[in-house]
């Protein structure tokens, strides 16, 4: 296992070096530079502005450079739009913010989805399970850009409850409606994977024995359906993990959260090469590592998997 | 010729009102109004995005200059109608010629830290804006105000000490021009010619304007920083006239979205936003004493590729007159933006100061009189229902800039048979499209840099790099040079203005208004400041 690991982790290096080589492509080949502007700066100023931050080098060695800032002093550049600030302090400040409200909202999603779909599958046809399933069904079909105005507009403007935005700190009332935004369609999808896993799983014939034999329900749920139900619950998961703790930029951009979704879109909209190279590195980065932990997580649930 | 105008006296009776023991620190009526003045004196704005920096010479955007101008203080500022008034300098004198000017500066203004604030203060921080090490983006801006070596400096050619900026003595500042510039001295409010407190940026260098490190010389000090969320500027108690200021503390909350920014001023969360697009009629109707529009000192346009890369229709003037009266600008400031925009027929706004709207034919046309005009110089040109006209217009994403080209292709393809291709463009690839001259028609904007007509018409001469449709007229550089130095500059640009009527190289849509939502108890807000130069100093928050 740990040398699996260890393999795991040594393909990740060159599969981000890969991945810095694709950006850097991509970001140089995008029309428009980070210092066009709607006033056309004149060339010696341009010329003077791109001296500055290594611009006017060849395309290699600003690769080159950059990947050896990394390495040796793991400084990720400085911006082109925020010149007070260079991407390690927009992730250090942003990450953060969207790691706070990424947790909860994965906490919230899987647990309320996973109790969900469990609870409907056990109480199969019944009102119980009507209930979950047209509620993951609505919770569906608001993605938060339709959900996160109407909560606005009700503990908001309505009632006056919560705060339409902002973060300062991420305090509870600046936490509630970017977690419940985030969480509701996530929690809609793993209540009906859960929910039809589990069914699947109560209709087998290890479990048939089981009841057969006498075991309580309870028993029978905890002990011997639950960990193969979560077997596809997981593989969701592990994506969805990635995705929410490197946050929605809906919802930075709806709340002001300050988070990284927000600098990630606006840096590809200003060409701030830098800033976007480093969040995609992030991103990159958290997505090999949870998916390696998703691969752990099945081993860990099906003794049939071995590495 | 020595400046000491009027407005010293009126700054002085205003700013002793303030400081009186009656004043000071009750915050119970405001000194000049006698308005009831509220316990909290806090405002909150929403600020579009974060703001590309707070350091006088590298800052950009619009967001940032609002903030710069709280934090730091020129040699002179702004009143509420866009008046030059006093700032760190108490006046100045110009020679003759207008080529070299004297500032002397006042006694006992202070940095934040206690620190005085002397004449090398500006040379040092005029000196960094033309330092191509620095390389600060609007370094292009000394070589506009015709500072003598700026532009070698710039260019590398020589080192900034040959700015021809020099301090006299502590309080006596001398700048020497390339040419005779009448208009100067307005031009030292913008935030590029501020003052910077040397020790502080060399002890931290590129950490000097965080929170904690930075040291300024205006009303406020940045104390709070959180990007793309929040920033706080609270009353800078060495502020030379920190007894007159009434708001204690400003708070710029980001926020991107124009209508999640209404719901939180609808919630009171904000004391000013904008109003989208389309609403103001709403609102003024629910909200009169809160919604409000006024002029701003910016244009919107379409312009033609004249360039060699250009259509070959859109030489013929014909054409380009045909187009322009055919567009119904009222349809599109009263229907699609209904702000209170007014239309537009010429380049430079009506608002622009010593700026009279010439009269051109367009304008005083009825717009049936204008469609029939517009038919008849199109089948001049041969194009007609056998022949359509055909081509293609960009403007960048943005919903309003979508509504207003299709509205446009619409009006021209209904009374001229004129078939428009229309292209969405993001922003980055839209500017380097109109740049390139890879357009037939595209959109374009302009908000002054300063408040003249030469920050709008410069834009149309040969050499200018804003010229993106490469309009050239010799006569009409020619006047525009000769504004520079003129001191009766209207006969100049209403000439300008009617060639430009008659050449069409633009189409002149509308003039752009500020179109905000204010809250009531907000007073003080600078309506008659086309440039929208605010000062949290000046504004002040009512009882309620």
């Amino acid at each position: 296992m740990l040398g699996y690991i260890i393999r795991r982790l040594l393909v990740a290096i060159p599969t981000l070096l890969i991945l810095i080589v694709i950006c850097f492509l991509l970001m140089h080949s995008a029309p428009g530079g980070p210092f066009t502007s709607e006033r056309p700066l004149p060339p010696q100023v341009l010329a003077n502005i791109e001296a500055k931050y290594g611009l006017d080098q060849p395309f290699w060695k600003q690769m080159w450079d950059y990947v050896w800032g990394i390495v040796t002093r793991f400084d990720f550049g400085p911006s082109f739009a925020y010149k007070d600030r260079n991407v390690n302090d927009i992730i250090a400040q942003g990450f953060p913010v969207t790691l706070t409200y990424g947790l909860w909202s994965f906490v919230v999603a899987s647990t309320i989805g996973i109790s969900l779909g469990i609870a409907a599958a056990i109480r199969h046809n019944t009102w119980l399970d009507f209930f979950a399933v047209g509620l993951s069904f609505t919770a569906q079909a608001l993605p938060n850009f339709v959900l996160a105005p109407i909560l606005v507009i009700i503990f908001t403007l309505w009632l006056g409850l919560l705060p339409g935005g902002g973060w300062y700190g991420g305090q509870w009332q600046y936490l509630i409606m970017p977690v419940i935004a985030l969480s509701t369609s996530y929690m809609a999808s793993i209540a009906r994977i859960t929910r039809s896993s589990m069914l699947e799983v109560l209709n087998t014939n290890y479990i048939r024995t089981a009841r057969a034999k006498g075991l309580p329900t309870r028993t029978v749920i905890w002990r011997h359906a639950l960990k193969p139900t979560l077997m596809p619950v997981i593989s969701y998961l592990g994506p969805v993990f990635v995705y929410v703790i490197t946050g929605s930029v809906f919802v930075d951009l709806y709340f002001s959260t300050g988070g990284l979704g927000q600098s990630y879109v606006n840096s590809a909209l200003s060409r701030d090469y830098a800033v976007l190279l480093g969040v995609t590195i992030l991103y990159g980065a958290l997505t090999i590592v949870f998916n390696l932990i998703t691969d752990l997580a099945y081993a860990w649930l099906d003794p049939k998997i071995r590495y | 010729m020595k400046h000491a105008p009027s407005f010293s006296m009126a700054a002085l009776l205003a700013t002793t009102i303030a400081a009186s023991p009656l004043w000071a620190g009750s915050h119970a009526t405001h000194p000049a109004t006698g308005e009831a003045l509220a316990d909290d004196q806090t405002f909150t704005y929403r600020q579009l995005d974060e703001f590309s920096s707070v350091d006088p010479q590298v800052v950009e955007d619009v967001s940032g200059a609002e903030v710069v101008r709280d934090l730091f203080e020129g040699l002179m500022n702004q009143d509420a109608d866009g008046n030059l008034v006093p700032g760190v300098a108490t006046g100045f004198e110009a020679n003759d010629a207008n080529d070299v000017y004297t500032f002397t500066l006042r006694q006992g203004a202070k940095w934040s830290n206690g620190d005085p604030i002397t004449a090398h203060d500006f040379v040092y921080g005029w000196q960094r804006a033309v330092d191509p090490a620095l390389a600060s983006p609007y370094s292009w801006y000394m070589e506009l105000m015709s500072i003598r070596n700026a532009k070698e400096i710039i260019a590398g050619d020589k080192p900034i000490t040959d700015l021809a900026i020099e301090a006299i003595d502590d309080h006596t500042l001398r700048v020497h021009l390339t040419g005779s510039l009448p208009y100067f001295a307005t031009m030292t409010t913008h935030g590029t010619t501020f003052p910077v407190h040397r020790a502080t940026i060399e002890a931290h260098g590129a950490e000097w304007t965080k929170p904690g490190n930075i040291v300024s010389n205006g009303a406020y000090v940045l104390s709070e920083h959180i990007p793309n969320e929040r920033s706080v500027r609270v009353r800078n108690e060495m502020y030379w006239n920190n007894d007159a200021t009434i708001i204690d503390k400003t708070v710029a909350l980001v926020i991107n979205d124009e209508n999640t920014a209404l719901t939180r001023y609808m919630a009171g969360e904000l004391d000013r936003t904008e109003v989208p697009a389309g609403q103001f009629p709403r609102l003024k109707q629910e909200h009169p004493d809160e919604a409000i529009s006024f002029p701003r000192l910016c244009n919107y346009y379409y312009t033609f590729n004249l360039s060699d890369n250009g259509p070959e229709e859109f030489k013929d003037v014909n054409v380009r007159q045909a187009l322009a009266l055919a567009v119904d600008r009222r349809i599109i400031t009263e229907n699609i933006l209904a702000g209170g925009q007014p239309q537009a027929f010429t380049f430079t706004p009506a608002a622009t100061a010593g700026f009279e709207v010439p009269d051109v034919a367009i304008a005083s046309m009825t717009q049936a009189e204008r469609d029939a005009k517009a038919r008849e110089l199109l089948a001049a040109a041969g194009y007609g229902p056998g022949n359509p006209l055909k081509f293609s217009m960009i403007y960048n994403t943005a919903e309003n800039h979508k509504k207003i080209a299709v509205a446009m292709s619409q009006m021209w393809k209904q009374k001229l048979g004129v078939e428009v291709e229309l292209g969405n463009l993001e922003w980055k690839i839209f500017l380097e499209t109109r740049e390139n001259q890879d357009f037939e028609l595209a959109r374009g904007a302009w908000c002054g840099d300063y408040n003249e007509a030469s920050t709008f018409l410069d834009l149309i001469t040969t050499p200018s790099g804003y010229n993106d449709g490469k309009y050239s007229n010799a006569r009409v550089d020619e006047l525009i040079l000769a504004a520079r130095t003129s001191t009766d500059t209207q006969p100049l640009y209403t000439e300008v203005e009617q060639i430009l009527a008659e050449e069409m190289p633009v189409i002149p849509i509308y003039h752009n208004a500020g179109v905000y939502m204010i809250d009531e108890d907000v007073g003080g807000w600078p309506v008659d400041n086309v440039e929208q130069n605010w000062y949290s100093r000046d504004l002040y928050k009512l009882a309620k």
